[in-house]
């Protein structure tokens, strides 16, 4: 068994799995539900000043039969009283005081309201602070959210008013609605961040309804843009993620977030820099339960590897993550196709004829099927074969170079 | 009333579908399963070359017309098919998830697209632009729509001519209705009629209307009348009452016409898929004892596994290597069978062994109704009338279908010879379009030449 606990820029919690700041988060019921299911974390829905939501909120991206493969919302902070909230998480804090509970904050973007609701909420016990510069959706149109963590200035400084009072660390959460993040990274660290949480949601609108044209969700007939998380960003995130842990100007901890599903996930994540997850969409799917074998998965992964402790996997990947400059131009790779295992599917044909380099070849094998040959001197090890193949390991693509010396297109260009 | 009590009524047995259709869950799984193979293997190992990856991807996109369409445009008579084809041997039979996991369920899926348009009357096809010329088809089965469809979707005028009362050949009449419902073999026949095709039903060709008839008003003529009843075996008491030729048998209880008291032994005398219909269908009517007798074995019958299987599950018990001999009455009503046991002799003429009778081994089944099925007759008045060469009642056809006369075609069962392609539905459906596209290129070269019927009769 290996120690699983983590600790993200000095909040502690027995497993890197956190529950992202949104509506599984909304109430002492829910927190209380997910820690008994074995959650190690929770922000809790963002605080603030009373808001007023819609109904008709969500909406989700299905492809060929998945469900959720992306999830939207224009759901706004908290709608509950901030005294309930208050109230609740001093019980869940009293009931659970080994998990981390973190309060996501966002109030005017003005020093005394912002010192005021710090010293008012951790009066009542939270382990840490996330100050909300993500959500793009209602809140940015009022001048929060996004709207100053799209500034790096409005972000530092919002920043260092909160830290000035704060007794517990401070963590910055990030939008990804901007040209480069490293720069809001590094303002929150300039502003005496402890970490930086990312990716709030993305700028998206999910759909329209083809039967009556109203964008998805419908809201008496209208529609505006909203949030956009779940399995289909966390490409984006994991380079965001990769790209702040590798950037020394903002050298803080890091709490990933974004389509995490599953501990196979967090890994990756926690590979490329973050000290913790934080989960949203993979709950709204499926229920708190599914914590369980994120857990599970962690710690068989961990044993398997020899390792001990979660905390021994972050960062391990940041080196190998570079400029493309840098890569090396002489490594070259081929498809090779196991033919006792492909299904003459030829899915690979057509992708490589149509969308690559018409290398695979149908030809007849010697009991007069048609098998599919690489032509790997035209094979240039572009992966799409073995990316449409679907039989596992059917397709390897297989390393064809002498092994020389590497050369990368930086060391072409200084001769 | 229960479903159980409800299910005890013949009535209902009979109409109760062997296969129910998948849910809408069902479907959309199944659908999303299918890999969207480049040049598929299961399109491939249609006899109609449907577009399976295409018809089970617009199922997917909610475009269920557009997924029926390619059905139906590549096999008119899709809508069966997704019932009655042995698609072990066929389309599931070739998917490449088999080697590793189930198959598609492509029937299902094609039953699910055909049944949403047969629902919603929903028409697919419309005529061609009218070319002048007059196409006879001479029988409404599966062969015979299959080309009046296509050669109306030319332009041309088609009339077919029909003995029985209704279209759709053995789909409306031979195939038991727990397998294929009469509305939709009759729904594929509407979608037909509907492109303009005239229907001359109860209309023997040679009987009710002359030979000479047909080639004066006819610039081309397709021949599609399938076979006849089953023939005689040759033995004693086949008069008795009680003794039903298995086509005749079918169709009549398909039609909802009485077939009277069956009683409780059934002996079923062949080992066809058609045999294999009677046996369950007598199950069906509540028969008791219900019993195949079959001169080969398991391995040389004609039935389909799944058939075979299917009976098995129905409680129809086999009887391998076994012969009549004679049928014995009480008066003029069947009482009892006399089989002899038989033994199987490799023969250097012919694929399957020979069976040959063993004396001293008789014995006798007491019975109360023996239903003959050991395959059909060939019909060969109209094709001597017409000077065309067949073999035995075999039309003799080339690649496209042409007989040795200019301007007639043939498809289907009276096309069909043992050992070349096999007697299915979706292979007459598939000549029957060969038959029409032979027959539209010929009349695009008459239009620079003589008439079919002057060249052949001067």
């Amino acid at each position: 068994m290996a120690d699983l606990s983590v600790n993200v820029g000095g909040i502690k919690s027995p497993n890197p799995f956190w529950l992202a700041s949104a509506p599984p988060t909304n109430s002492g019921y829910q927190v209380m539900r997910a820690f008994e299911a074995g959650w190690g974390g929770a922000v809790w829905k963002t605080l603030g000043d009373p808001i007023v939501n819609v109904s008709s909120r969500f909406g989700g991206f299905h492809f060929e039969g998945a469900r959720m493969l992306g999830f939207n919302n224009i759901e706004l902070i908290t709608d509950r009283p901030l005294e309930d909230n208050l109230r609740e998480i001093r019980e869940v804090k009293r009931a659970f005081p080994d998990r981390a509970v973190i309060a996501s904050l966002m109030v005017d973007n003005v020093k005394e309201v912002w010192q005021e609701i710090v010293k008012r909420v951790q009066d009542v016990g939270v382990d840490g602070f996330e100050l909300n510069f993500g959500c793009p959706h209602g809140m940015s149109e009022r001048g929060m959210g996004s709207a100053v963590g799209q500034s790096p200035e409005f972000l530092r400084q919002a920043t260092e008013w909160v830290v000035e009072v704060a007794e517990v660390p401070v963590i910055v959460k990030l939008t990804p609605n901007i040209t480069d993040i490293r720069y809001t990274a590094r303002a929150a660290a300039q502003g005496g961040a402890h970490a930086v949480s990312m990716i709030n949601t993305i700028n998206s609108l999910i759909g329209v309804d083809l039967n009556t044209w109203t964008p998805i969700p419908n809201v008496d007939g209208r529609g505006a843009h909203g949030g956009y998380c779940g399995p289909a960003v966390k490409p984006i995130a994991l380079n965001m993620v990769a790209d702040c842990a590798r950037d020394p100007l903002v050298g803080i901890p890091i709490s990933g977030i974004g389509g995490v599903s599953t501990w196979q996930d967090a890994v990756e994540y926690m590979l490329l820099g973050a000290s913790g997850v934080q989960v949203c969409t993979a709950v709204m799917h499926h229920g708190f339960r599914i914590v369980e074998d994120m857990i599970d998965g962690l710690n068989q992964y961990l044993d398997a590897r020899g390792l001990s402790s979660a905390m021994d996997l972050v960062g391990k990947s940041v080196g190998r993550v570079g400029n493309w400059g840098d890569l090396n131009l002489e490594y070259k790779v081929a498809a090779r196709i196991d033919q006792d295992k492909c299904i003459r599917c030829n899915k690979c044909y057509i992708a490589c004829e149509d969308a690559a380099h018409q290398c695979i070849d149908r030809a007849p094998d010697g009991s007069g099927q048609m098998a599919l040959v690489v032509d790997e001197e035209e094979c240039v090890g572009c992966n799409l074969c073995s990316i449409v193949c679907p039989v596992e390991n059917c397709i390897e693509m297989a390393r064809v170079d002498s092994g020389g010396p590497a050369f990368s297109w930086r060391e072409r260009q200084a001769l | 009333m229960s479903e159980f009590a409800l299910s005890d009524q013949p009535q209902h047995r009979l109409e109760q579908n062997v296969h129910k259709p998948l849910t809408k869950v069902e479907v959309l799984t199944e659908a999303h399963r299918c890999l969207y193979c480049y040049d598929a293997p299961c399109a491939a190992a249609c006899p109609t070359h449907i577009d399976v990856p295409s018809f089970i991807r617009k199922i997917t996109t909610d475009n269920v017309t557009g997924s029926a369409r390619v059905i139906m445009d590549a096999n008119p008579l899709g809508a069966s098919c997704a019932r009655v084809c042995p698609t072990e041997d066929l389309c599931e039979g070739a998917c490449v998830l088999g080697k590793d996991a189930a198959p598609i369920r492509i029937s299902d899926l094609q039953r699910y697209s055909t049944d949403w348009v047969r629902e919603r009357n929903i028409d697919l096809f419309s005529p061609g632009p009218a070319t002048g010329k007059r196409v006879a088809v001479v029988g409404g089965g599966p062969a015979g729509l299959a080309a009046a469809r296509e050669l109306a979707r030319f332009g041309h005028a088609v009339t077919i001519y029909e003995a029985k009362e209704q279209l759709g050949g053995l789909n409306t009449y031979g195939i038991v209705p727990f397998r294929l419902p009469r509305a939709v073999a009759l729904w594929e026949a509407e979608q037909v009629v509907k492109l303009g095709v005239a229907v001359q039903t109860n209309v023997l060709v040679g009987r009710d209307v002359s030979i000479g008839d047909l080639v004066d008003n006819f610039d081309a003529l397709v021949l599609a009348f399938g076979m006849g009843n089953v023939p005689p075996l040759q033995i004693p008491g086949e008069d008795l009452q009680g003794v039903w030729d298995a086509l005749d048998f079918i169709s009549q209880v398909k039609s909802g016409q009485s077939v009277g008291d069956i009683g409780d032994r059934v002996v079923v005398i062949g080992a066809g898929n058609t045999a294999i219909d009677a046996a369950t269908c007598s199950k069906r009517l509540n028969a008791e004892n219900v019993a195949i007798y079959y001169r080969r074995t398991a391995r040389e019958m004609t039935a389909y596994p799944f058939e075979y299987d299917f009976a098995k599950q129905e409680g129809v018990e086999f009887r391998w290597l076994c012969a009549p001999v004679r049928i014995l009455g009480e008066g003029n009503r069947v009482r009892a069978v006399e089989f002899v046991k038989t033994r199987l002799e490799l023969s250097d003429n012919s694929e399957r062994p020979i069976p040959v009778s063993m004396p001293g081994t008789e014995f006798t089944v007491e019975v109360d109704t023996v239903i003959r099925s050991t395959g059909q007759s060939r019909l060969t008045s109209l094709l001597d009338a017409l000077h065309i060469i067949h073999d035995g009642g075999s039309v003799r056809v080339d690649q496209q279908m042409r007989t040795n006369q200019p301007g007639v075609f043939a498809a289907g069962d009276c096309a069909f010879r043992r050992g070349v392609g096999d007697a299915m539905v979706v292979e007459a459906a598939e000549q029957g379009k060969i038959a029409a596209a032979a027959v539209h290129q010929h009349l695009l070269a008459a239009d620079e030449s003589e008439k079919w019927r002057g060249e052949s009769h001067g």
